[in-house]
């Protein structure tokens, strides 16, 4: 008997002042229970009700357009597949399509490497370190229109910087806008300047993760620093790499406001649409010729291209890493 | 190779110190590296300075200036004064539109992110995967049309809610959240204000809240850039007349695309606001940044 008085107390000691609060009522049990069941759903709701309004609503209904035909005058026709099979022998489309590959491959790959090597030169102690870190990223403040405005300017036919340059060392201006892997060119760089120091801090916070014991250990047994980047870092990078490269694939794939910027805020892509993207025809369709139905089908198009985008690049650079 | 085996060996101590140190020494390439990066990122945007503050004459000059003139302000009274750009309403659009949205993306992330990390519910794991899935959509292209459409029919076309509207529904914003909440707040810390009787709600203010500040200000942050410089949306829901920022810029560069002194003048008075941004809260951006990339 006094054994457990003695230990009762004691061990319920902390127990009494924490029922201070919530002392059992019927309704408040009820409310600690609404407060204990319902309260994350509640906190969670504003999310979920934006993303049914503003996610699945539209991205079934983008679906639902993608089976009917409209046109200028306001009539609808059930089309079923037919915006689809249309899709694909236009080669308006294609001509997108391959536009938009194009300027991805010449725009991410120069870039990812670039960030890599910045990113190692951003690991040595150096000074100054925030300011150069500052240096780096101020691309990615300015927005994309600014961007496009600028280079559109410098890559100018006639009044162009670029082309100064290019004519003081002999070399014939070019006509950026005109011809297709100029401007390809051109548009990419822009991708270029915005994101590469973006993609380098990434790169670089994820080297600084990187145990240093291995590069000591490395450079004992006489690796050089070209040996040591290439067989410890790169394959230590591979999962943020992966990440960058997807990221690169969505936003390469939907590219929209350098090229739309490039041709005075017009979404035809130059006179022969020869830098027209995907993105920039899905408004063209559906904004300049009102044919909703044509533009949901390229839109579903666009996010099967960006699966299977995100699906060969994550498959690759898996490979790439796991080689070594 | 095999003969440096045995020195190594002998000066081992001092190899691993001096080797250590000397891997991360800067070299000659970094700083080159370096120096050209700074100097490419920063040129355009001087660039900017330089053609806003010039005459269109000087601006087509061969060889072009290099130098800032004097006309920036006049230039600018310029890009204020115009008619079609509607400058002044885009710029406090602008301003409207990404306060609004950050506010409210930050808020709903942050209730997310606490219940998402540290409260438990059926079906929490399922709906947060559902989460990082659309993070993957690209919704802005995807969902285009059928937005549209919404807006025309609720005639919102030309009015801001039809911009900030879909622009608050941000997967990243809760992925983040729910990763800063993970980290930043013990559980035990959950728990012991939850045996002391507090309410979700009070756990929010008194515990959550106060941990996960930095977080908020990272997502803020990134939330009032995102909004702040994006094009696409605001162009098909918006009337030139009432525009933000960047389609006023794109107004003036359709309409007036030879002048290029109006339309680096208007470009440079809308990234100005941002550098500051960016130079005041530079040190948190970069943490932040670098924070997440490792994490996700």
């Amino acid at each position: 008997m006094s054994l457990h008085v003695e230990s009762g107390p004691s061990t319920r000691a902390p127990v009494p002042p924490s029922r201070r609060h919530g002392r059992p009522g019927p309704g408040r049990v009820f409310l600690s229970w609404l407060d204990l069941k319902a309260a994350p759903y509640l906190l969670i709701s504003p999310y979920y009700l934006l993303f049914l309004l503003f996610g699945i609503f539209p991205l079934g209904f983008t679906l639902w357009y993608s089976l009917y035909d409209y046109d200028l005058a306001g009539t609808v026709e059930w089309t079923g597949l037919g915006n689809y099979t249309a899709l694909l022998a236009d080669s308006a489309f294609w001509n997108a399509v391959v536009n938009t590959l194009g300027m991805f491959v010449i725009a991410t790959v120069p870039q990812i490497l670039l960030a890599l090597l910045l990113a190692n030169a951003l690991n040595k102690r150096i000074r100054g370190r925030l300011f150069v870190r500052l240096g780096v990223l101020l691309p990615l403040v300015t927005s994309v229109v600014a961007v496009a405005v600028v280079f559109t300017q410098l890559y100018g036919r006639d009044w162009g910087l670029f082309n100064w340059i290019l004519g003081s060392v002999g070399v014939d201006p070019v006509d950026w806008k005109a011809e297709r892997l100029p401007s390809w060119l051109a548009i990419s760089t822009m991708i270029d300047w915005r994101w590469t120091g973006y993609n380098a801090i990434i790169f670089l916070a994820a080297m600084q993760t990187i145990p240093k014991d291995l590069y000591e250990a490395a450079a004992i047994d006489g690796a050089s620093r070209r040996r040591q980047f290439w067989q410890i870092t790169i394959p230590m990078l591979r999962p943020t790499m992966i990440f960058v490269v997807l990221n690169s694939t969505i936003g390469g794939l939907t590219l929209f406001a350098e090229p739309t910027t490039f041709y005075g805020g017009n979404v035809h892509g130059g006179s022969n649409s020869q830098f027209q993207t995907v993105s920039m025809f899905i408004v063209e369709q559906g904004f300049r010729e009102f044919d909703y139905g044509y533009a949901a089908g390229a839109a579903w198009l666009l996010f099967l291209m960006i699966l299977i985008g995100s699906l060969i690049n994550f498959l690759l650079i898996r490979r790439i890493g796991g080689r070594k | 190779m095999t003969t440096l085996s045995a020195p190594a060996e002998t000066r081992k101590p001092r190899a691993k110190r001096a080797g250590g140190s000397d891997l991360w020494k800067a070299t000659p390439l970094t700083r080159i590296v370096l120096i050209v990066t700074i100097v490419v990122s920063a040129f355009p945007l001087y660039w900017m300075v330089v053609i806003a503050s010039r005459s269109n004459h000087e601006a087509t000059d061969i060889p072009p200036p290099f130098l800032p003139g004097g006309n920036l302000g006049q230039n600018i009274q310029r890009v204020l004064a115009n008619e079609d750009a509607h400058y002044l309403a885009g710029l406090t659009n602008s301003v409207i539109i990404a306060s609004t949205v950050t506010i409210s993306v930050v808020l709903i992330s942050t209730f997310a992110g606490f219940a998402f990390a540290r409260l438990r519910f059926k079906g929490g794991r399922i709906l947060l995967l559902l989460v990082l899935v659309t993070m993957m959509v690209p919704l802005q292209q995807m969902g285009m049309v059928p937005l549209y459409r919404m807006m025309v029919s609720l005639e919102w076309i030309g009015t801001l809610k039809a911009v900030i509207l879909p622009y608050l529904l941000n997967g990243f914003g809760v992925f983040l959240m729910t990763q800063y909440t993970e980290q930043a707040v013990p559980n035990e810390l959950v728990e012991a204000a939850r045996v002391d009787g507090a309410s979700t709600l009070r756990i929010w203010w008194n515990v959550i809240l106060p941990a996960v500040r930095p977080g908020m200000a990272v997502l803020g942050i990134n939330t009032f850039m995102l909004t702040w410089n994006d094009f696409l949306w605001p162009l098909i829901v918006l009337t030139p007349d009432n525009p933000t920022v960047q389609v006023a810029i794109n107004s003036l560069n359709a309409k007036y695309g030879t002048d290029y002194v109006l339309i680096f003048s208007g470009t440079a008075l809308s990234v100005l606001p941002l550098i500051v941004v960016f130079v005041v809260f530079g040190r948190q951006i970069i943490g932040g940044l670098m924070e997440g990339a490792v994490k996700a």
